[in-house]
């Protein structure tokens, strides 16, 4: 090991570990003030599909400008030094390298193919610049967070036993998250790094900055002496052993590394440097994929969604954004999900929408919102959920009211004291405000068998309740509670509400931020 | 032998077998048969799902022996905690009486809310880090805290001050996780086998330390309702039934001692609270070795009669003590 493939490994186990370190210190006991959403935060695709949706570049997400400048002059160093999703690939794909140079010739010729991560970006970025945020689908930071945060890790806390909640945590659809990540991770077996070069809509974005570059591979056609050991070592698919395509090239430093004459180096064209290709697109394949992305968008928009039509079962965590903002927001990256200390945050499969694929929602049967806790949104990396102080959250001066995610309901035909004649009010107990939501009748009842019996009977004061869950959570009737939160009612709305004198204060398009 | 096979498929004729190969692979067959067949034998089943005996713990006896000569409850007025423990555990007949050195004790707070110490929703950090140290002092070999919370346990423990309280005092808090519990015989009247946090069951010492405050269902959660915390389970059932299950609680777990918080007591909105308005201060510790007389001493904290709270006069019925707390010895002091 030496050279700049030394220096390139070093990096990428240094970002490596520290991606690892992060999702450890991502748990709820562990949260320490790490930055654990910075992988997130430095991923300019995140940067970019925010700024298209809402016109700002959020906090953090100007940290991905550290990259994206750099990769003006240098080319895309992302993919092979930082990012932990190439990274993972590309020690697969060593592992599973070719013996046989004529086979690894083959599969490391420059194909086609590669051009979808190019047309999959002009997607999500239409898909963006129309207000709805998709590029957390692909965007391999959000889909390497979200499938270790919602299969991979509770699998591995499940088999050994442990778990990051009382019990072991459970995530909805988790294993079609996971699912998606081992064919990316064994599709290295067929072609090496077959996600990174035909996939990825990050690559894309980097490898498009990249036609600019100044500094890039180079190939001295004197010295070269076409044995094509530098294709053999290749992970990008790059052509190095003729015009080099610079677009594809990952500066993975293999190639400089196999040469055996001296012929390759980074930086600068010689006097008898080769020369580069230029990005493999065809001007007219891109109008027509963008067209069909304009018509797709105002599609998914016209299917009933929450969008459109208040859905009682899509709670949002406490500090989101009205919906449409929401999804302009929302990388579906699932470091919400992560520190939540009762799981109750969970992956949407269509309850949201297919624009809302995989973005929280509250399930009151796995968890509940505790009530002093706002972790979600200070983590939430692109403000999709407002960082809110706890005093913000419950209510406290100077707020004058609290965050509502939605508002509980009884179901008398299954709760105890209404229907069944038997003492309970576990919901009242439970219930965290401060005078209860949640309160009781005492009626003296003769049941069935002749029996007189005194009940308290529980009622909902909607102007109280902050939906929050915890009634649902706790109701002893288990599958299906007695109580149950709906989302009329919640801050983030204008429109889902169902009491007069809820509406005081609300401007069109504005959160509720409880301040009078 | 086998004959070589030929370069055609099409030509190729199966070997012959010898009478060496076809015993050998007869007598290798008849294995892997007998073997199944004892296989078979051994997992049938004419029920569904095997069902092993299921290991049933029960509770130790944590009481030490009575002394007639000794108060049976003592009431501590004052503002400084670790004094006011001292005091009443004094009175009782010192530390010395009810921790032996080398003793695991374990001590029960209760931590049921994410609440701060100023909301009187979980026992004060103060009398908790002073029974602790008491304890330590003792000679007591380990102290544990424990807690089975209805918030996460974690954020419980942190925001209660009482996890700091037991690191500053010298024990080491125990959460119970999901394999923690294991199958206690409660021997109740409704409550019959419930899981039950096993460090009750590795110690030799229970410390009760429960905190006065209003509930809506129950009237009052005391001393006897503070027992909610050591089983898991389904414990939201236990609503439909709350006296019996109170009282079948206070039976199965007799602890050595009872240091009752009352120095903050939450008014109303209970067993939650949340408001600092319906906190009052009533600067009072109780040490008893009669729970049910504690409970009945307590209710005048919440201004309610004996009759207004059924599970005392039923568990005078069962035994567990006296709810005319006024014949028994008790003694009253000031400290500070």
């Amino acid at each position: 090991m030496g050279g700049l493939r030394g220096v390139r490994r070093i990096y990428a186990a240094f970002f490596l570990g520290l991606f690892g370190f992060l999702l450890w210190a991502g748990e709820f006991e562990r949260l320490k003030g790490f930055e654990v959403g910075l992988f997130l935060q430095l991923d300019p695709l995140t940067a970019l599909g925010g700024f298209l949706t809402s016109h700002t570049l959020y906090k953090g997400l100007a940290l991905a400008l550290l990259i994206l400048i750099p990769t003006l002059f240098l080319g895309r160093f992302f993919c092979s030094w930082i990012c932990p999703l190439g990274i993972v690939n590309q020690v697969l794909s060593h592992i599973f390298h070719r013996r046989r140079a004529v086979e690894s010739w083959e599969e490391n010729r420059y194909r086609p193919v590669y051009r979808v991560k190019y047309y999959l970006l002009v997607v999500l970025l239409v898909f963006a610049g129309l207000g709805s945020l998709q590029t957390g689908l692909l965007d391999p930071i959000a889909l390497i967070y979200r499938s270790f945060t919602l299969s991979l890790l509770p699998a591995v806390d499940r088999a050994g036993g442990g778990g990051w909640f009382a019990l072991p945590a459970v995530f909805h659809g988790g294993v079609l998250i996971g699912g998606v990540l081992l064919a990316i991770l064994l599709a290295n077996r067929l072609i090496t790094r077959f996600w990174c070069r035909a996939l990825c809509p990050l690559g894309a974005l980097l490898g498009w900055c990249a036609q600019w570059s100044l500094w890039r591979i180079r190939r001295d056609v004197d010295r070269c002496n076409q044995c094509k050991q530098c294709l053999r070592a290749c992970q990008g698919a790059a052509d190095p052993d003729g015009a080099l395509r610079h677009t594809e090239c990952h500066l993975c430093m293999n190639c400089i590394e196999a040469c055996g004459t001296q012929a390759l180096h980074y930086g600068l064209a010689g006097s008898r440097s080769s020369i580069g290709r230029p990005l493999d697109l065809n001007r007219r394949r891109v109008v027509e994929v963008a067209l069909a992305a304009v018509v797709a968008v105002p599609m998914t928009r016209s299917t009933l969604s929450p969008r459109s039509t208040p859905t009682p079962e899509v709670i949002r965590p406490p500090g989101s954004l009205p919906e449409a903002q929401f999804l302009a927001r929302c990388i579906k990256c699932g470091l919400c999900m992560r520190v939540c200390p009762t799981n109750v945050l969970q992956p949407a499969l269509l309850e949201a929408g297919f624009e809302g694929l995989w973005t929280p929602l509250l399930m009151n049967a796995v968890g509940y919102c505790e009530h002093h806790c706002v972790l979600c949104g200070q983590v939430c990396p692109t403000a999709a959920i407002r960082p809110l102080s706890v005093a913000e959250k419950v209510g406290a001066p100077p707020f004058t009211k609290p965050v509502r995610l939605g508002t509980a309901f009884f179901d008398r035909g299954r709760c105890l004291p209404w229907a069944m004649d038997v003492p309970c009010i576990v919901c009242e107990e439970t219930c965290p405000t401060s005078p209860k939501a949640i309160w009781y009748e005492t009626v003296a009842i003769t049941s069935r068998d002749g029996r007189k019996v005194t009940l308290k009977r529980p009622f909902v004061q909607p102007e109280l309740c902050i939906g929050c869950g915890i009634c649902e959570n706790k109701c002893p009737v288990t599958d299906l509670a007695a109580i149950r939160v709906s989302s009329v009612g919640e801050s983030r709305s204008g429109d889902n509400r169902m009491l007069l004198n809820q509406q005081s204060g609300w401007i069109e398009g504005t959160i509720d931020t409880g301040l009078g | 032998m086998a004959r070589r096979s030929t370069t055609n498929p099409v030509l190729e004729t199966e070997p012959l077998l010898s009478r060496r190969a076809f015993l050998g692979r007869a007598a290798g067959l008849t294995g892997v048969a007998a073997g199944l067949a004892v296989g078979g034998y051994v997992v049938y089943s004419d029920q569904p799902i095997r069902q092993g005996a299921v290991q049933v713990a029960r509770f130790k006896d944590f009481r030490v022996a009575p002394d007639p000569l000794r108060p049976v409850m003592a009431v501590v007025r004052g503002t400084r905690v670790e004094a006011m423990v001292q005091e009443s555990v004094g009175k009782l007949g010192g530390v010395a009486r009810f921790i032996q050195r080398g003793d695991r004790v374990l001590l029960k707070p209760n931590v049921g809310w994410d609440r701060q110490p100023e909301q009187a929703a979980n026992t004060g950090p103060e009398l908790v880090e002073a029974m602790v140290r008491i304890c330590r002092e003792a000679g007591a070999a380990s102290v544990w805290v424990t807690d089975v919370s209805l918030n996460d346990p974690r954020r419980c423990f942190a925001r209660s001050g009482i996890e700091a309280a037991t690191v500053a005092g010298g024990g080491q808090v125990r959460l119970p996780g999901r394999d923690d519990f294991v199958a206690t015989e409660m021997g109740g009247k409704v409550l019959k086998v419930w899981p039950v946090a096993r460090f009750f069951h590795e110690v030799d010492k229970v410390i009760n330390l429960p905190i006065v405050k209003h509930h809506s269902l129950s009237g009052c959660t005391l001393a006897m309702k503070n027992w909610y915390g050591v089983i898991g389970g389904q414990r939201n059932r236990l609503h439909q039934s709350i006296h019996d299950s109170i009282v079948d609680l206070a039976a199965a777990v007799r602890p050595t001692l009872t240091v009752m918080d009352a120095t903050r007591v939450l008014k109303r909105n209970g067993p939650t609270g949340g408001n600092p308005a319906d906190v009052a201060r009533e600067e009072t510790i109780i040490a008893s070795l009669d729970e049910v007389a504690l409970d009945s001493f307590c209710l005048s904290f919440l201004d309610l009669a004996p009759e207004a709270v059924p599970f005392l006069a039923l568990a005078e019925a069962r035994g567990l003590g006296k709810v005319a707390w006024r014949d028994l010895n008790v003694v009253r002091s000031q400290v500070g």
